[in-house]
Parts: structure tokens; C-alpha cells; sequence
């Protein structure tokens, strides 16, 4: 044992001598975090550079001119600003939407059992095994007959259907993780089912349902490809305005939409996590 | 007399009868505790008393009503489970108010019972931690005090202590008894544990496999046992198979005899059980010989195994006065023996008469007098 511990560590000595060295293993995760950062991060930099830059020709590392000529540029433009708009109204209602429809059927789905339990919660992961494109194609002809199409439900409607996921799977696995106990143990002092429900097994919830309600209002606020065949021209919303805006315009405006974008997932995340701190951690949730 | 009976209680899930026929008469503040086995319905007939679970047949009376169609929330009966008590995101105090509040107290009421209720567990300053921050002894006595906090009629525990380590156990069990005694209420304590039924309780009744096998006090559940089941589960007890000789009036097992007069009938099969105490080794040649197979030393006492020849493996225990040594030969005495045959009530002889047969099946008389 000690034999091949001196054994490696006179090989440490030789031409991997720094191995040995205490400040190069410890700052090796350090390094590795920097470059995992400037991986993540190095794109979102060079966004915001670029949403910034007046002038920004190569071989300069950066723009020759700082200006906020671009985010007049966007802001100027009509459909731009009604795209943000229609973003605004959509993603929140149909978060909404799929709230009240999937957080029943997870609490069933997690409480109860019922024929065909296993298969209809596992139908909700089929929207998202096909091909979306073509999916998308065959409803726009059922939304064509419906009169659904350009219009703000068919919109809606469309981007439901990639919330469903996280709306009925992550809650009814929180749901499932609630003991019974709990919820017996106020029936017991004295609570009502719906009682015991809204106070007890809701609240406890809450943090799981948050989080489907962020990924859900994210999963619709980036739906382009059904919002694009469902709404346009009548409602285009952010993502789609982001292609014909690459497509058309010089590359700050591009990133002067993208920063745009970003902005409600990082006040959402941001929000997400100070109510998590708050309300729950304290409660000995950790998340 | 807030009494509690079950009478011909009856569940089953799918064809299986998880509690079959169970009748029950707890007293007006009497700490009964339900022990037996895991999967013998003692959990399930507890669930039924608190409302979670329907009956399909049989009666719950308290104070004389039935309560059968009450639903848990209206029955005056408060659980403590097992595990996952306390209700995360409130503060104990909101625990513990929570009744209090459904009830419509006025908050000047809520905050002295709650005051009062944590005094009675023992941890006033309790009161605004959050549950997290407190430790599994403290999580259960909240849990004992939100379900005291209503005043109900029957405190039901369902293997409160059981998550706990052992000496958090002991130490909680001693509280609880001391609580109960204090507020008198009528307590029903399912556990798995015969210890914990020993010391807690003033009966216990003991089920195996959804039935009622026993219901006394420790001490007569210890000293007398009704059947094979509860003598076996009960405390450590030595078994022997056996058969009645009629014409010979003595219980024969392998090359043990003992004087036996009974009832049964000739050739009768027959248990006899002994518990290890009741089993003395003597030096000289009085008892029946036996070799010591194995010793172990427990503090106040020895837990001594040793090997009959023709007889088996009997387990002894001894104060350690008499040094015991691995291979040793002895001989041993009963003090005292049940017997336990198909269709009679056990019969109990004191002082027995210890016969070994040799080889030849001829008796060797040998002194039995203890």
C-alpha cells in the first residue's frame, strides 16, 4: 500500500511534477468552471454586444461604437411592438388555461386510480413524439374548418398543446410526493376534503406548480413553428417576429430582439426563485 | 364514559379480510395498545376508529354512539401517525391552531390553548419554529399536542415512536404515559413493538392476522398467554413439541417426560412452553442433563443456551451468580410450564415433574423437586 503510494507519487515527480503542486489541483475546478462559463455565457456576451454596437467591424474584439440606434430601430417598428403585444397575451393565457385544465387531472392522476390511468398519462407525452411540423400542418387543417385559424384562441390553442407536458406530469408527480398523512391528519383536527385540499395539500404543492407554470409559460412564449402556420398574419407573435427580423434586418437587430426575449424567462426565473425562497424554503423545501 | 367498542369489526381488501370479526372494549381512560405482527390489521382497525377507513361490517361506538357514519373530520377521535405529521409550511404554533381555527375560536382562546398545549409536551418555546427545525421526538410531541389541542374524546397512535432511535423511544414512551395519565384520555396505540405495549400500556391486545388473539393486562398476557401464538410472541419462550401418554399420565417430548395430569385425550399432540426465567440449572444431577452451547452476557443477566440430548435447544436465563461456561454439562429444572393442546385452554403446572428417558425409553428417575 505504501509501496505504490511512494511508487506514484515519485512518478508525480517527474514530467506531471505539478500535479503534485496543491494550488494547481485545487484551482482545477475553477478553471473548469470558467471555461463551462465562458461556454454558457461567451454567446449571451457577444448578444449583448452586439445589440449595443454602433459600428462593429472585423478584426476589432470590440464594436468601435456603442449606440442604441438598433433598440430604436425595433422599437420603431409597428409589428414589432404588436408582436411583443401578442406575446404578452398569449403565453400568460394560455398558462393560465393550462393550468386550470391539467392541475385537476394531475391531482386525479396522482390520487386516484381509474382504468386507463397509465395510458392517458402517457398520451400527454404524444404531442411531443411527433414530428411538430407535420403535427402542425394536419391541425391547421382541422383549425382551417373550426374558422380557428388567425385567430387569438387557434393561436392559443396551439401553443396549449406544449404546455400539456409539464402541466400534467411535473405536478402530478408533486402531488404524488405529498404523504397522505398530511392531508389525513387535518381532516382529522377537522378540515373539510376541499379544506384539506386548498390549505393544505395546494400550499404544500406549490413550489412543484410554480415550476410547471414557469416552464409552461416559457414552453408557449417560444412556440414559433404552430404560431407561425396558426397565426400569422394576424398574430405574429415574438419568436416569430425573430425570424423574419434575421431574416431581414442587420444582425443588432437580431440581438436587440433576442435580449428582448430573454427578459420575461429571467424576471420570471428570478421571481420563481425569491417566492421559492421565501414561502418555502424556510418551510425545508429545497429547490 | 367516554368508552370506546368495536364490536364484529370486519374489513376486507380484495378476498383477504384484513381485520375479521374484531371485537373490543376500551375503557373510559385506559391506554389500550394494539401489538401484534406487521400486516395483522392493527393498523387498519385504528384507521377504522379515526374514520379514514369504512368498515365493511361490525360497529365503532364512543360513549355509546355509533360513529359509523361520521366522516374523520366530524368524529371526536385525533390521530397521530407514524411519520410526515406536521404540516411543512406552517409554523408549529399554525400547526397546532389549525383545529382551533375550523372550530371558530376567537384568537384570544387559540393563543392560550395553543400556550397550554405546548406546555403540556414540554416545549413552550417551540411555539414559532418551523416544523424542519425541530427534532423527530419534537415533531411527534407536537403532533401528540395538535391532536390533544381539540380535547377529543379518543387519542388514537398510530406507531408514533417507531422512526425515532431507541433511546428517544423509551424516553418519548415514559412521556406519553405520563401525559396520558395527566389528561386521563382514552388512548388506542397500535405498535409493532411488545416492549413498547409492555410498559405503555394498561391492556394489550394482541392480533395476528386480522383477528383478536388476546386482550389483558401485561402482566397476565405475559404470565398466561391463551394461545400458542401470543406465547410466542410475548416475550422469549421456549417450545417443545410433544404427545400426551394417557397411560402413563405424563407429556412425553423426545426423551422428556413430564408428570402431567390432564384431560386430553391418549396421544394428544401438545406444546409446552416455558419461559427462559423459569428455567433453573442445578449442579448436582437433580433435572434433566443439558450442555451449554452458548453464553451471553446481557449486564443483569445471562442468556444461556444449552442442549438437552433427545430434548433440543433450550434458551436459559440466569442472574450470572452461577458461572457458565461454553460445553459445560448441567442440569436444569422448570419452575413452572404451560401446556398447550388443540381445543383446551392452556393448562399451567407448577413445579413439574422432570423425567429424561434414556435410549431404551426405560425412565431414569431422577430428583425433580425444584
Amino acid at each position: 500500500m505504501s509501496a505504490v503510494s511512494a511508487a506514484l507519487r515519485q512518478r508525480a515527480g517527474g514530467l506531471f511534477w505539478f500535479w503534485s503542486v496543491g494550488a494547481f489541483r485545487r484551482s482545477l475546478p475553477v478553471l473548469f468552471l470558467a471555461g463551462l462559463a465562458a461556454f454558457i455565457l461567451g454567446p449571451l456576451l457577444s448578444l449583448i454586444l452586439w445589440a449595443f454596437a454602433g459600428r462593429w467591424f472585423y478584426p476589432a474584439l470590440l464594436p468601435q461604437e456603442f449606440s442604441l440606434k438598433w433598440w430604436d430601430v425595433v422599437f420603431g417598428n409597428r409589428s414589432v411592438v404588436s408582436s411583443i403585444k401578442y406575446s404578452l397575451m398569449t403565453a400568460p393565457t394560455v398558462t393560465l388555461l393550462s393550468a386550470l385544465i391539467c392541475l385537476p387531472a394531475a391531482y386525479a392522476f396522482a390520487r386516484f386510480q381509474f382504468p386507463g390511468r397509465r395510458f392517458l398519462l402517457l398520451s400527454f407525452l404524444s404531442a411531443n413524439s411527433f414530428p411538430k411540423i407535420g403535427l402542425y400542418i394536419s391541425i391547421a387543417t382541422l383549425f382551417y374548418r373550426l374558422h380557428l385559424m388567425t385567430t387569438f384562441w387557434g393561436v392559443v390553442l396551439i401553443q396549449l398543446m406544449g404546455t400539456l407536458l409539464f402541466m400534467i406530469w411535473i405536478p402530478t408527480g408533486t402531488f404524488r410526493g405529498i404523504n397522505r398523512s398530511l392531508e389525513e391528519a387535518a381532516r382529522d383536527v377537522g378540515a373539510s376534503s376541499a379544506r384539506t385540499f386548498f390549505q393544505i395539500t395546494l400550499p404544500i404543492a406549490m413550489p412543484g406548480l410554480l415550476v410547471a407554470g414557469l416552464f409552461a409559460f416559457l414552453a408557449a412564449f417560444d412556440e414559433a413553428q404552430g404560431t407561425l402556420i396558426v397565426g400569422s398574419p394576424n398574430y405574429i407573435t415574438m419568436p416569430v417576429m425573430m425570424y423574419t427580423l434575421v431574416l431581414n434586418y442587420p444582425q443588432p437587430v437580431g440581438a436587440v430582439f433576442s435580449i428582448l426575449l430573454t427578459v420575461p424567462s429571467l424576471v420570471l426565473l428570478l421571481l420563481a426563485q425569491r417566492l421559492l425562497r421565501q414561502g418555502y424554503l424556510a418551510a425545508g423545501y429545497t429547490l | 364514559m367516554a368508552g370506546l367498542q368495536l364490536t364484529n369489526l370486519t374489513k376486507r381488501f380484495g378476498t383477504t379480510a384484513a381485520v375479521y370479526d374484531f371485537s373490543l372494549d376500551v375503557h373510559d381512560g385506559e391506554l389500550m395498545c394494539l401489538l401484534g405482527p406487521s400486516g395483522c390489521g392493527k393498523t387498519t382497525t385504528l384507521r377504522m376508529i379515526g374514520g379514514f377507513i369504512t368498515p365493511d361490517g361490525g360497529d365503532i361506538l364512543i360513549e355509546g354512539h355509533s360513529v359509523l357514519a361520521l366522516p374523520p373530520e366530524r368524529r371526536p377521535t385525533a390521530m397521530v401517525f407514524q411519520r410526515f405529521n406536521l404540516w411543512p409550511h406552517m409554523t408549529v404554533t399554525d400547526n397546532i391552531a389549525f383545529g382551533l381555527r375550523l372550530r371558530r375560536l376567537p384568537a384570544a382562546a387559540i393563543h392560550r390553548k395553543v400556550g397550554e398545549t405546548l406546555e403540556l409536551v414540554g416545549l413552550p418555546h417551540a411555539a414559532g419554529k418551523w416544523p424542519h427545525q425541530l427534532s423527530g421526538g419534537e415533531q411527534q410531541r407536537i403532533a401528540v399536542a395538535r391532536a390533544l389541542v381539540l380535547e377529543p374524546k379518543i387519542l388514537l397512535l398510530d406507531e408514533p415512536f417507531s422512526n425515532l432511535d431507541a433511546r428517544l423511544r423509551v424516553r418519548m414512551r415514559e412521556e406519553l404515559k405520563t401525559l396520558q395519565r395527566q389528561v386521563g384520555i382514552t388512548t388506542v396505540f397500535v405498535t409493532h413493538d411488545q416492549e413498547e405495549a409492555l410498559t405503555l400500556a394498561d391492556r394489550i391486545a394482541v392480533m395476528n392476522k386480522g383477528v383478536m388473539e388476546q386482550v389483558d393486562t401485561p402482566g397476565v398476557l405475559y404470565r398466561r398467554p391463551q394461545g400458542l401464538f401470543v406465547a410466542d410472541f410475548i416475550g422469549t419462550m421456549n417450545l417443545i413439541q410433544g404427545r400426551y401418554h394417557r397411560d402413563r399420565g405424563a407429556l412425553v417430548s423426545g426423551r422428556l417426560s413430564v408428570a402431567g395430569p390432564g384431560d386430553w385425550p391418549d396421544g394428544a399432540t401438545v406444546t409446552l412452553a416455558f419461559r427462559p426465567e423459569d428455567v433453573t440449572v442445578a449442579d448436582g444431577t437433580a433435572g434433566i442433563p443439558a450442555q451449554v452451547r452458548r453464553v451471553v452476557n446481557l449486564g443483569h443477566y445471562l442468556e444461556v443456551t444449552v442442549d438437552s440430548p433427545g430434548v433440543g435447544t433450550i434458551k436459559v436465563f440466569t442472574d450470572g451468580q452461577q458461572p457458565m461456561t461454553e460445553g459445560q454439562h448441567v442440569h436444569i429444572h422448570f419452575r413452572r410450564l404451560l401446556v398447550y393442546a388443540e381445543g383446551t385452554s392452556p393448562a399451567e403446572i407448577d413445579k413439574p415433574r422432570l423425567t429424561h428417558l434414556d435410549t431404551a425409553g426405560e425412565a431414569v428417575e431422577r430428583s425433580s423437586s425444584v
